[in-house]
């Protein structure tokens, strides 16, 4: 198997083998890099130097013994994550020179265990985005077919999977820009529950429901990965002090039992044929391995997209002020007063979605608007968190479509922002619940684009959403499929 | 028309943590600017806050010490808004549910009586950076950031709008200083801003209970500015209305040069502060138990200390409020009291030369060089006659400079008291002899010229005869 095509524990097994060298696989994904950035578009900043100077520090900690599952691994990290001393710009003009002083806990705790960054992975401006199209740095496309959007906004998370460019990935999911760009690219997305992983060091979108996790080329990895980001942090006062399980510990592929709910307001009329049909076919595949299929109802799923974009714009229309053009990022030349360097940095940093937001939570923030809006939304999201909890009381899982359809051709929603908004419909209602979920490669669309299914847990039930995901792509080969480039 | 002014105040109290509200940074006053920072007092991307416990044990002292209940679940909010020295573009503070509530203190203006005055709430926040402009280093022109006060605590104290005086407001501030002082959680320096107000004025026709449109008056940092800026502000808004116009609601600044208010911003542009809770903090629950055990961390407060005074020592209300001013002098009075029992003359000697010398050399009673046993030694010596009460204010002024023994310097400096009769008798009769004038005026009834004997024999003895002794010989002697 070409090492470039090999898992985290696939790799690690190579490398334990001396067979090659954390050098050598890290040399062959850099010339992947090399070879596809033209086509795919992946990185915003590829930082081979780095790479092969952690990969050297690796074979050292191999060549004495040291070695754990990710020692030598190369991963690449979507560019929201703070890396020390590498420039970090979230995909956007306004931070185009930002180099930060510290790095992200989640990047400190995989550097600590002796992982190798191969660079920083391209992303919708500010994590604002359903399509890549959002970056300033000119989008990732979809390997499987680069006329197609690869899904965002950690698109270039998943095309670096797709593409071979990376072994591992990390990305950050708000509404689903995890998931999304997993399901649009053939690959294992987890979005572990709010508060599971640290946003320290992870520049804020929308603080009450972003989170941190990885994108894999199994299900294997996705529990490998869980296992090293997971834990509190007492840099983040929202990040959860309870014990971390062993993750892979829980992939018996064995569920039988296993009740998993299947809620109707997600499976509707309109539905992508393609996507219908991975759906039925991964219920008889779960239903064949022991799991019993309940019908359930969250009946506030029609106001999900809705409360999210009041309350994330919200929150993001505060979290993006600090991008003043003060003590960091881009700052107009030749402005005359505050008020107008103020105005022109932003204007000129700030891509059109992201404008876009900060406007509509602004607004949703006024005085005299802010009962109607805000408060109203934060309601709304109590109503979904107890659709979830009342559903949970009788099933373990729950089973959904990640996105509606398979990936859509560039530019096709550009113009008509809440068209591109509603392609998150199925995985916006579990940022808002706090909770947990996946996508897990589940078929393909007749035009040959990958379809995921997703997932969702309760609360840090990470276990039994992985071991459930396990267990069918055991029993399917959609997973082991390669993108043509 | 007369008219009823209408005074509410906020102040902002500068918590004396070692480190920042949301971070681990040094609160240190003067450093060199922005070496006290890091990731999040900058407001780098990606930094996130985490609260200081200490604040929290803070607040709820000053809360209970000011009557106020405290929130079992208080929440922080953001107050959203641009300004070069915010790194974040928006403040953390409190807005609803602020962590006390409902609250009074007492006060009383001399010759008036006792009033209550409502505490509306008390917020934990975070002050911002400052601005520098002109000679910054490094820059060639334009104004520097020095973010090393951002991100310091604050409390914020809102008052009702129960003052109705600028005298009242002024013994408001005045006893919530003394709390927080008192408290060991603000340092009470005004001057460096550790202790600020704001003034909301408004004045009605008297009688009325129509509250009149009121402007806040910001950046007041004396007791004296509070008091001029709120009697110019009344003024302003009487004329204004006598005048035929309307107070119009806006933010004013007072200038200390002229002593007057003017216009900062009016109401059209007040900021929107887009209030909204701060998804980076959690709820911050605060149990029965973490109060009581800062409740029994609390000291005595002044109220109670001066009623205790006036109890235990039999000192008079004054006295006892003045020891009571600052906890550092009532500290050093129990001090001395629990050395020698002489209330009194302790709390005279504390009033009178302690507090002279100590406001001449500009120290705090915390530096005083005199240790307390010192005070009693000196005021033993004049109880036992070894001094008179004169000579003591030598031996005081060379105890405080030299930090000598009283004994020592009575010794070296031959200030024994004279009590020997002989020895003034002798001095007596020199003096008689030489004012012969005096003496027959005296005795012709101008009993007023007693003194000047007294004065004369006292001035030749070098201040060491006996004053008693004095007295009884010179009025046998002059009776003839």
């Amino acid at each position: 198997m070409d090492i470039v095509d090999q898992s985290i524990h696939e790799l690690h097994q190579t490398l334990k083998s001396r067979e090659v060298s954390s050098v050598e696989a890290t040399k062959a994904l850099l010339a992947r890099i090399e070879n596809l950035e033209p086509q795919i578009g992946s990185f915003i900043t590829v930082t081979p130097e780095q790479a092969l100077a952690d990969a050297a520090a690796a074979d050292k900690r191999i060549a004495a013994g040291q070695m754990d599952l990710l020692t030598g691994i190369p991963v690449a990290l979507k560019d929201i994550f703070l890396t020390e001393g590498i420039r970090t710009t979230c995909g956007s003009r306004i931070l185009s020179n930002f180099v930060p002083p510290y790095s992200a806990t989640a990047w400190d705790k995989l550097k600590e265990r002796g992982m190798v960054l191969l660079g920083k992975l391209n992303q919708d401006e500010f994590a604002m985005g359903s399509s890549n199209e959002s970056s300033a740095f000119g989008m990732a496309r979809n390997p499987w077919d680069t006329s197609c959007i690869p899904g965002g906004s950690s698109g270039g998370s998943a095309t670096a999977i797709a593409a071979r460019q990376a072994t591992v990935t990390l990305g950050t999911d708000t509404g689903g820009s995890i998931r999304q760009p997993a399901s649009h690219c053939g690959c294992v997305g987890l979005k572990p529950t709010y508060g599971r992983v640290s946003r320290y060091g992870v520049i804020a979108y929308a603080s009450s429901l972003d989170q941190v996790g990885p994108l894999t080329r199994d299900v294997t990895d996705s529990a490998i990965m869980l296992g090293a980001l997971a834990g509190h942090d007492p840099k983040d006062s929202t990040s959860v002090n309870i014990p971390v399980p062993d993750y892979t510990a829980a992939l018996t592929g064995n569920i039988a039992g296993l009740r998993i709910g299947l809620p109707k307001e997600y499976f509707i009329a309109g539905l992508d044929p393609d996507v219908q049909h991975s759906m039925d076919a991964a219920i008889a595949t779960l239903r064949g391995l022991g799991a019993e299929f309940v019908d359930i109802s969250l009946p506030n799923t029609d106001y999900a997209v809705a409360t999210y974009y009041l309350i994330a714009t919200a929150e993001a229309s505060s979290n993006l002020a600090r991008y003043d053009g003060v003590r960091f990022g881009h700052r107009a030349e030749a402005s005359e007063g505050l008020l107008e360097m103020y105005t022109k940095s932003r204007s000129q940093g700030f891509g059109a979605e992201v404008k876009r937001r900060i406007m509509l939570g602004t607004y949703a923030l006024s005085s005299g608007y802010y009962d109607a809006y805000y408060v109203k939304a934060q309601k709304v999201r109590t109503l979904i968190m107890q659709d979830f909890i009342r559903a949970f009381e009788g099933v373990d899982v729950i089973l959904t479509p990640v996105a509606p359809t398979p990936a859509f051709k560039i530019g096709e929603k550009v113009a008509d922002p809440l068209q591109m908004y509603l392609s998150d419909i199925f995985t916006i209602p579990v940022n808002l619940a706090g909770t947990c979920a996946l996508s897990v490669p589940a078929g393909f669309s007749a035009s040959g684009l990958p379809i995921g299914l997703q997932l969702i847990g309760k609360p840090f039930g990470e276990e039994t959403i992985l071991r459930a995901a396990h267990a069918f792509e055991q029993a399917t080969e959609w997973h082991t499929r390669k993108a043509v480039i | 028309m007369r008219y009823q002014p209408v005074i509410g105040l906020e102040v902002h109290v500068q918590l004396k943590t070692d480190s920042k509200i949301f971070c681990g940074c040094s609160t240190a006053f003067g450093s060199e600017p922005n070496s006290q920072t890091c990731p999040v007092c900058l407001g780098l991307p990606g930094a996130l806050p985490v609260l200081n416990k200490k604040v929290v044990d803070f607040a709820i002292k000053a809360g209970l010490s000011t009557n106020c209940s405290i929130t079992p679940r208080s929440i922080f909010a953001r107050k959203n808004y641009f300004y070069p020295d915010l790194p974040k573009g928006y403040q953390i503070s409190q807005f609803e549910d602020p962590i006390c509530q409902h609250g009074w203190l007492d006060i009383q203006v001399e010759g008036q009586e006792v009033k209550r005055i409502g505490i509306t709430r008390i917020h934990m926040e975070e002050d911002a950076g400052k601005l520098v402009h002109g000679d910054v280093s490094g820059l060639e022109e334009g104004s520097g950031v020095d973010l090393n006060r951002a991100c310091t605590p604050l409390l914020e104290v809102v008052s009702e709008p129960d003052l109705r005086s600028s005298d009242e407001a002024v013994a408001y501030l005045k006893q919530l200083h003394q709390i927080v002082t008192w408290l060991g959680i603000c340092d009470g320096n005004m001057e460096e801003g550790s202790f600020r107000c704001d003034a909301n004025v408004s004045v009605m026709p008297l009688g009325s209970d129509t509250l009149g449109t009121r402007a806040e008056i910001k950046n007041v940092n004396s007791f004296r500015f509070v008091k001029q800026a709120i009697e110019y502000e009344i003024q302003r808004q009487i004329e204004l209305i006598e005048d035929g116009g309307r107070v119009v609601q806006e933010t004013r600044l007072f200038d200390p040069n002229s002593g007057k208010t003017r216009s900062m911003r009016g109401k059209e542009e007040a900021h929107d502060y887009r209030y909204f809770p701060d998804p980076d903090l959690v709820p911050l629950v605060i149990d029965q138990a973490w109060i009581e055990r800062t409740r029994g961390e609390l000291p005595e407060l002044p109220e109670q200390r001066r009623q205790r005074f006036m109890n235990d020592f039999a000192l008079p209300a004054y006295d006892a409020e003045v020891l009571t001013a600052s906890r550092g002098l009532a500290d050093y009075f129990e001090s001395c009291v629990a050395l020698h029992a002489n209330a009194k003359a302790i709390s005279n000697w504390l009033m009178g030369e302690i507090t002279r010398a100590l406001n001449d050399n500009s120290l705090s009673i915390e530096a005083c060089p005199l240790v307390p046993s010192r005070l009693v030694d000196l005021i033993k010596l004049i109880e036992g006659g070894t001094i008179s009460g004169k000579i003591a204010k030598t031996v005081f002024d060379e105890m405080w400079r030299s930090g000598k023994e009283p004994a020592v310097i009575v010794q070296e400096q031959g200030l024994l008291q004279v009590s020997d009769t002989g020895a003034i008798e002798a001095i007596i009769d020199e003096i008689l002899t030489r004012e012969a004038g005096q003496v027959a005026e005296y005795r012709s009834g101008k009993d007023k010229l007693f003194g000047f004997f007294v004065g004369q024999v006292m001035k030749a003895s070098k201040g060491k005869a006996n004053p008693g002794v004095v007295n009884e010989l010179l009025l046998s002697k002059l009776k003839g």
